[in-house]
């Protein structure tokens, strides 16, 4: 359930966004999801990618300052309240989510959640307990 | 013309050799007995007091450094018993270390004659009423603009700087003619008096304005805003304070009172004595001082002096305003700003790990120094937390502006983006020049 995101720092720059999203297609790196954070000065990006050592990697050797992070990763029904569940039982644990971005999949139909909170190791085994599966990336391009 | 001493500011030049050569025998003789630093310089040189017979001999003598003040800070370079001092200044440490002078009574007066005397040829007496915007306190503008006023017997008003409405309404209530502060200060004044509609209620007819460099063009804006006539005052701490130089009526150049300091321009990088009237290193011996006496004083400052005849009468060489630097050091708001010390803070904030790359960029917008800092993201600062992040520029903000004493504005930019000439990053962008 955990699983590594790419975070990159971006002056607020449109042409920095580009620089990111080329590097990794030339590198055949794919991205399954990503989520921007922009404040009035700058942005973090945050990626899920299917090989996240060699994409921080090669982000890195073009001078971008790009860190691995561990972030949550779990599946939800895409309907109506498919997020709630997983949220409720933060929530009663008392684990604070930081962030969090949602994409569906393609092929299973499921949502995938990403979600950063403080206590990983603690929410990853709250949220088993409860019952809360792995994140099915199929249909991201595999 | 007015005149505060004719006999002193008006002596023919030979009369002036004479007495400076007199009186730099006498400083020699009396720092080589009583300051460990010279004599130790002049043994070096195998030179003793009796080798300096005059003026004509001066260009054999040690230079003295800023540096000298922090090697031997506090009072290592006093050249009378603490018992004899009785005023200490000091400036904030802009290189790290703070410096510290000290006065005896005669320095005092002698300060206050200096600048009483610009003061008295400008035509400001008794019946004016002076507001002194400088700061007071270890910074030596407010003090010695308000001596010189005090000598005259002119109304002191001692605000000192800062609170711009009550700066203004002062000036209006008590009917000020004379101001007295930093040239953007002071244009910051008209502005204000302009937004508040009391310009038709100001009396002012003469600014003495210095500290920090201006142009004539900020001159002739300054005038205008505050319906007075603007005068450049010099200075500096080491040596004085303001009014070791000052401008006359006729604001072309300022007058250093030779009979109380030796000004030569020195080659910065041979340390050979230029002609005058080429531009070159600006070097003070001071001729009378008592307490803090300073031999080959070198000020960093890049002017030319001119020693044509003045129409005021005064025989005094004039000098050019300083146009730039021999070091790195920048005036930004009237504050002395050196770029190592943005890097210590940059140092500390990250641990002491590694000194981001970062640019200094500095602009004029309304007359008001703008003042940036650029500092490039690495791997060492970044978090993927957005708030961690914010705490960081805010804890380099307010890191820069206790260290500095004054306010940058600063951006977390991406790397390899600050423009680097020779492998070398340009550390300051300085886009003021012909906007002041």
């Amino acid at each position: 359930m955990i699983t590594k995101q790419l975070s990159v720092f971006l002056e607020n720059e449109t042409a920095r966004l580009c620089a990111v999203a080329d590097t990794l297609a030339k590198n055949h790196i794919n991205i399954r999801a990503l989520s921007l954070a922009d404040t009035a000065e700058f942005g973090i990006l945050r990626l899920i990618v299917d090989q996240p050592e060699k994409g921080r990697e090669v982000l890195a050797n073009e001078g971008i300052v790009v860190r691995l992070t561990n972030v949550l990763a779990l599946s939800a029904q895409d309907a109506p309240g498919g997020a709630l569940g997983a949220l409720r039982v933060l929530a009663e644990s008392g684990i604070n989510v930081e962030y969090m971005y949602a994409y569906v999949a393609k092929v299973s139909g499921k949502a995938i959640m990403i979600v950063q909170v403080e206590d990983m190791e603690v929410a990853e085994e709250i949220l088993r307990r409860h019952g809360f599966d792995e994140a099915d990336f199929a249909g991201f391009g595999d | 013309m007015k005149y505060l001493n004719s006999k002193e500011e008006c002596m023919s030049y030979d009369e002036l050799r004479a007495l400076q050569s007199r009186r730099l025998c006498e400083q020699v003789r009396r720092s080589y007995e009583r300051v460990e630093c010279f004599r130790r310089r002049m043994d070096e040189k195998g030179l003793r007091p009796g080798d300096i017979r005059g003026v004509e001999d001066l260009h054999l003598l040690p230079f003295s450094y800023k540096k000298d003040l922090r090697d031997y800070y506090p009072y290592g370079l006093f050249a009378v018993p603490m018992k004899d001092v009785v005023r200490l200044h000091a400036s904030s440490g802009t290189t790290g270390k703070r410096i510290v002078v000290g006065y005896t009574r005669n320095d005092l007066d002698m300060w206050g004659e200096c600048v009483a005397r610009m003061m008295a040829g400008l035509g400001v007496t008794a019946e004016d009423i002076v507001q002194v915007s400088f700061g007071y306190g270890l910074f030596t503008g407010g003090f010695g603009a308000h001596s010189g006023a005090e000598r005259l017997g002119a109304t002191v008003i001692p605000i000192s700087s800062g609170n711009t409405a009550n700066q203004i309404q002062t000036m209006v209530d008590f009917g000020a003619t004379v101001l007295c502060c930093t040239p953007s200060y002071a244009m910051y004044l008209g502005e204000e008096a302009e937004r508040m509609g009391v310009q038709d209620q100001l009396r002012l007819r003469i600014g003495i304005f210095g500290a920090e460099p201006w142009s004539e063009n900020m001159r002739r804006k300054i005038e205008e805003k505050l319906g007075l006539r603007a005068y450049d005052i010099y200075g500096l701490s080491e040596v004085l304070g303001p009014g070791v130089a000052c401008e006359c009526s006729e604001q072309a150049g300022m007058h250093v009172w030779e009979d109380h300091f030796i000004a030569e321009t020195i080659n910065p990088d041979t340390g050979e004595v230029l002609p005058e009237g080429e531009v070159g290193e600006l070097v003070f011996t001071s001729l009378t001082k008592e307490a803090f006496p300073v031999i080959r004083y070198r000020t960093r400052d890049i002017c030319r002096l001119i020693r044509e005849d003045c129409p005021c009468g005064r025989t005094h060489v004039r000098m050019s305003k300083p146009s730039g630097r021999t070091d790195d050091m920048l005036i930004i708001r009237g504050v002395n700003v050196f770029p190592s010390q943005i890097e210590e803070v940059l140092l500390r904030v990250s641990g002491n790990r590694i000194t981001p790359n970062y640019q200094i960029v500095l602009d004029r917008v309304n007359n008001t120094d703008t003042f940036d800092v650029n500092v490039e993201m690495s791997e060492a600062f970044f978090s993927d937390n957005v708030r961690a992040i914010e705490a960081l520029e805010r804890n380099i903000t307010e890191q820069l502006r206790s260290t500095l004493g004054i306010g940058a504005k600063v951006h977390l930019v991406n790397p390899k983006t600050i423009v680097r000439s020779e492998g070398k990053a340009r550390r300051v962008v300085d886009n003021r020049s012909g906007k002041m």
